[in-house]
Parts: C-alpha cells; structure tokens; sequence
C-alpha cells in the first residue's frame, strides 16, 4: 500500500490530508499518515539535491541539480541503447539469480538431509561464505573475459550462499511433533521433505531469495562497471570517462529503482506464498 | 482369540551424557480387538515413551510389541496417532481438508473420489463439516484437536492410539471431546489406546484402565470399568459405581507415587 502511494505522485497531498481530517481526532490512520510523510521527505530530499548545487554548497559540474539529472533520465529512456543494457543488466541478474536459487535451495535441502552432511560442510561453508565475490573478478576475466558468463559467475556466487544458509536454518526448523505425526502416518522420506520440510523451510527460503535478489543486482552492475561487460554498469562508466555527469546520476538513480521494484517484487511474491504463515496471516479472531 | 495389540517386557532406557534414565522398566499388556483402554500413571512415568514404542517411532530398549501378531519395528500401516499438541500436529500450510487427506494419498491405492468420501464421513461424524476449506490456525483448540482426530478416522486405523489429546483443552471442550471420543468408539468399534494423566477421564472413557506405577514404570494394576456402556458427563460422573473406580485408581496411583 505505502509503495504503490509513493511511487504515485498524482495522488498528491490534498485528498490524503482531506482523509485524515475526517479522522476523529486520537486516532490517527497511520497508513495515511506514513503515506503523506514519507511523500514529503522524498520531495524535501529532492529539493534539497536540487538546492545544494544551486547554492554553490558543491559544484554542480559534479553533484548537478536533480531537475538536470532528471531531464537526463528523459533523454537515457528515449535511446535505445539504454533500454539494450537494461535488458543486458537484468540478463544477468535474473540468469544468475535462478542458478544461485535452484542451486542454493538443492544443496541445502540435500546436506540437511543426508546424514553427517552438515557436520562435514558446515565449516567450508562457513570458509567459502565471507569471501567477497568481487574478490572473484580477476579469476571471472581470466576465465570468462567480459562475457555474460563472467558476471554470472559473481551473482551467482555472491546469491548462492544467501539461499544455502537459510535454507540450512529453514530445514532445522521442523517441528518434532509435525515430523513424528507424518512418520506415524506412513510418510516416506520424499513424501515428508515434500510435505514437511519444505512448507517449514519456505519462509527460510524466500527470505533468502529477497536477500539474493538485492545482492544479484548489486554483483551485476559492480561485474558490468569493473570488468565492462555489457550493461548499466559499463553504461555508467561510459558516461562517467566522457564527463557525461548527469546521464551518469540518471543511471544509477535507475539502478536505484531497479533495486527498489526488486525488493517490492520479492515482498509481494513472499505474502502470497506464506499467506498461512504467522508473520503474514497476523492475528487471527477464535 | 489374538490379542490386536500385545506389549510384551518392553523396556526403555535413554542414555546421553554420561546419564542413563531408565523410564519404561518391563511393561507387559494387551488390547483386544474394540477394546477402549485407558493408560493413567502418574506424571513423568513414562506414558509417552510407551505410547511411542508403540506407534513405532522409538525403538525400545528390550522386549516387543505385536501388531497382529507382527512386530512393530517402525511406524506400521494401521495405526494412527494423536498428539496432545494439535496445533504442531496439524499442518498450517494446508487447510483442513487437505490435512485430512494427506496420509490416506500416503495409504494403500484409493480412489480420489474414494478419499474424498473419507475426508467427508471423518469431518462429518467429528462435527466439523463446514470447517473443510479452513486453515487450522482459523479454528479453536478444540476444533483443531477435532480435525486432528477426524484425520485419524478417516485413516481407518487398526488401532487409534491418543497421547493425551485433551490435556491442552479447557474443561468444557474436554467434555465435549470425551464424549465424542466415546461415540466414535462406540459407531466406528475401533481399538483405541488413550493415555492421560486425568484420573477421571481415563475411568469415564475406559472399559479397561491401566495404572502404572512411577518410573521405572511396570503395570501397576489393571481394572475393568463396569459402567454401562451409555455414560453421559451428568450422570456417569455422580454415579457411585463411578466414585468407587475413581477411588480404587486414586488410590493405586498415590501407591505409586510412594513406590509400594
């Protein structure tokens, strides 16, 4: 509800503040009320990005104002280029995020599930997990040069370890009495992953896809601007070498955006799936 | 005729930890086929280690238990189980009617239309017919305790075995839940095994009652119940035949509670 006011600004301050003057007073409809405020603090941040640079607080040969950087995104949405390396962009981030998932939720389903396995990963995970995937990007240009396969590389191991780990916590997490009563009903082992572990590890399990999303994106772009495969990424760079300043503020602001549709994506995707869960069904009246 | 159900020197003794805890010494009983019997002890005898050995998701220490006359080494097809905790019983990401289904896909061959028709008849005779299409965590504890038994009826069990399902229900549903317990038994002639804490329950639900002593726990006493077979929670309890059963297992109980 918040996200979809916000990103909607012809429904303005005026009926929303009409609203809350119908509310008797004491109580406040904090949805409205987040609504209008956080619409405020966006403009009031974009006035100040605006200001700033006029005022000569920065130079606006580096920091312009947002109404030029704007009229630059204008200008970036009507070249098709722009709309190639987007394309290119969420290639790789989608190609590498469904790798990272459907290797990430196999691996960990199968170490909890085959005895020992945990005990005998469970400190090369912990080695492999912290190592930063753009410590990878020299073996990711030794290997793939600036192929797609590069960046794929450094999503998919940058988002692997995310679906792994909360897979591992989501399988751990099956309750002993749910376990028992499908064994004492016959359930054999596939039926019981299928039926049991997998329902309880679920909310493990997108929690961990939202976290590889965002990282997904992250490793894509930071792969595109150091090693220039194609995409948003080495389109910034481009702009950034040819002094382009405001195209450059204008592709980020995209990324930014991107980022923002992922996370809202994601958080719609998990509500609908977890509808029964705890955290998303709330209080129930008995 | 073959007993349905023979316990026979079963022992249980959990060792961990440098620690060994003996909680089922030689317990040795069987169950009839359409027998309701109840197993009361004191608290921490035991009764759900027992009860598990039983259903065939611990392994005991030593002695068995015969199914119809084949030894239960791991959960046996036939037999049903339900838990105190309904609501870690039941699974919340299916509704109902697929929580009732789900162990007869498990079962022999049936038809869906067959399924289908058991999922009906079990909620039907457990009250619950309009609840169908709910989640679990949108009904009361009582009504989730129903579902959790309506899952076991229509799973067509040799034998029901009940881990003192009533435990974590108020008083009034309690009753409720007897009685129904009761009627089932008494319509479907099923085997049931019921263990509780709850002196009375196990007198005013029993046609047999199996005190147990403390742990390490044998079979303190069996007791027939020669109350008629229609009880009713106004009449049945105020009973003096009902007063003296309850009485006599009181008794029995404090006896092994003090170890004699």
């Amino acid at each position: 509800m918040k996200e979809r006011r916000l990103s909607d600004p012809g429904a303005g301050s005026g009926p929303l503040v009409s609203l809350t003057n119908d509310e008797r007073p004491g109580r406040p409809r904090p949805g409205l009320t987040n609504a209008v405020l956080g619409v405020a603090g966006l403009a009031a941040f974009l006035a100040l990005c605006e200001a700033v640079p006029r005022l000569g607080i920065v130079s606006a040969e580096f920091f312009p104002p947002a109404s030029r950087i704007a009229r630059a995104l204008v200008t970036e949405l009507g070249d098709g280029a722009f709309w190639t390396a987007l394309g290119d962009t969420l290639t790789g981030w989608a190609l590498g995020l469904a790798i990272a998932v459907t290797a990430g939720i196999l691996t960990g389903v199968v170490v909890s599930v085959v005895p020992y396995l945990r005990e005998a990963t469970a400190s090369t995970i912990e080695f492999l997990r912290p190592i930063p995937s753009v410590a990878l990007i020299p073996l990711a240009v030794l290997l793939f040069g600036t192929e797609l396969r590069s960046v794929l590389l450094l999503v998919v191991y940058a988002s692997f370890w995310q679906v792994v780990v909360q897979t591992l916590y989501g399988v751990q997490d099956v309750d002993p009495v749910a376990e028992e009563t499908a064994r004492s009903y016959g359930l054999g082992t596939w039926a019981r992953i299928r039926h049991v572990l997998w329902p309880t590890a679920l909310p493990y399990v997108m929690t961990g896809v939202r976290l590889a999303a965002a990282v997904a994106l992250i490793l894509a772009v930071t792969a595109e601007l150091v090693i220039g495969a194609p995409g948003l990424g080495s389109r910034i760079a481009v702009a950034q070498t040819s002094g382009a300043v405001p195209a450059m503020y204008a592709l980020v602001v995209v990324t930014g955006v991107l980022g923002l549709l992922i996370n809202v994506g994601a958080r719609t995707v998990e509500r609908r799936a977890l509808a029964w869960h705890q955290s998303v069904r709330g209080e129930v009246a008995v | 005729m073959q007993p349905l159900l023979a316990v026979s020197g079963l022992q249980k003794v959990y060792e961990g930890s440098g620690r060994r805890v003996e909680a089922v010494r030689d317990l040795t009983f069987t169950i009839e086929p359409g027998e309701l019997v109840c197993l009361v002890g004191p608290s921490g005898c035991g009764k759900t280690t027992l009860l598990k050995c039983v259903a065939g998701l611990l392994t005991p220490t030593g002695g068995e238990v015969l199914l119809e006359g084949r030894r239960v080494s791991g959960p046996p097809p036939g037999m049903a189980v339900v838990f105190q905790e309904y609501g870690r019983s039941l699974f919340p990401w299916m509704r109902v009617r697929e929580n009732v289904e789900l162990p007869l896909k498990q079962k022999s061959p049936l038809s869906r239309a067959r399924r289908r028709e058991l999922v009906a008849e079990a909620l039907e005779s457990v009250g619950l017919a309009d609840a169908a299409g709910a989640y679990p965590w949108q009904l009361s504890g009582g009504m989730q305790q129903r579902v959790a038994i309506a899952r076991a009826l229509a799973y067509e069990p040799g034998v029901l075995l009940m881990d003192e399902p009533f435990a974590a229900v108020d008083a009034q549903t309690r009753a409720d839940l007897e009685d129904l317990v009761r009627r089932l038994w008494r319509e479907r002639g099923m085997t049931i095994l019921f263990v509780t804490h709850d002196i009375d329950e196990a007198v005013y639900l029993g046609e047999r009652v199996l005190v147990l002593s403390a742990s390490p726990t044998v079979v303190q006493e069996q007791l027939k119940i020669d109350l008629p077979a229609e009880r009713d929670q106004l009449h049945t309890r105020v009973a003096p035949r009902f007063a003296e059963l309850r009485t006599h297992v009181y008794e029995q109980i404090q006896a092994a509670k003090r170890g004699s």
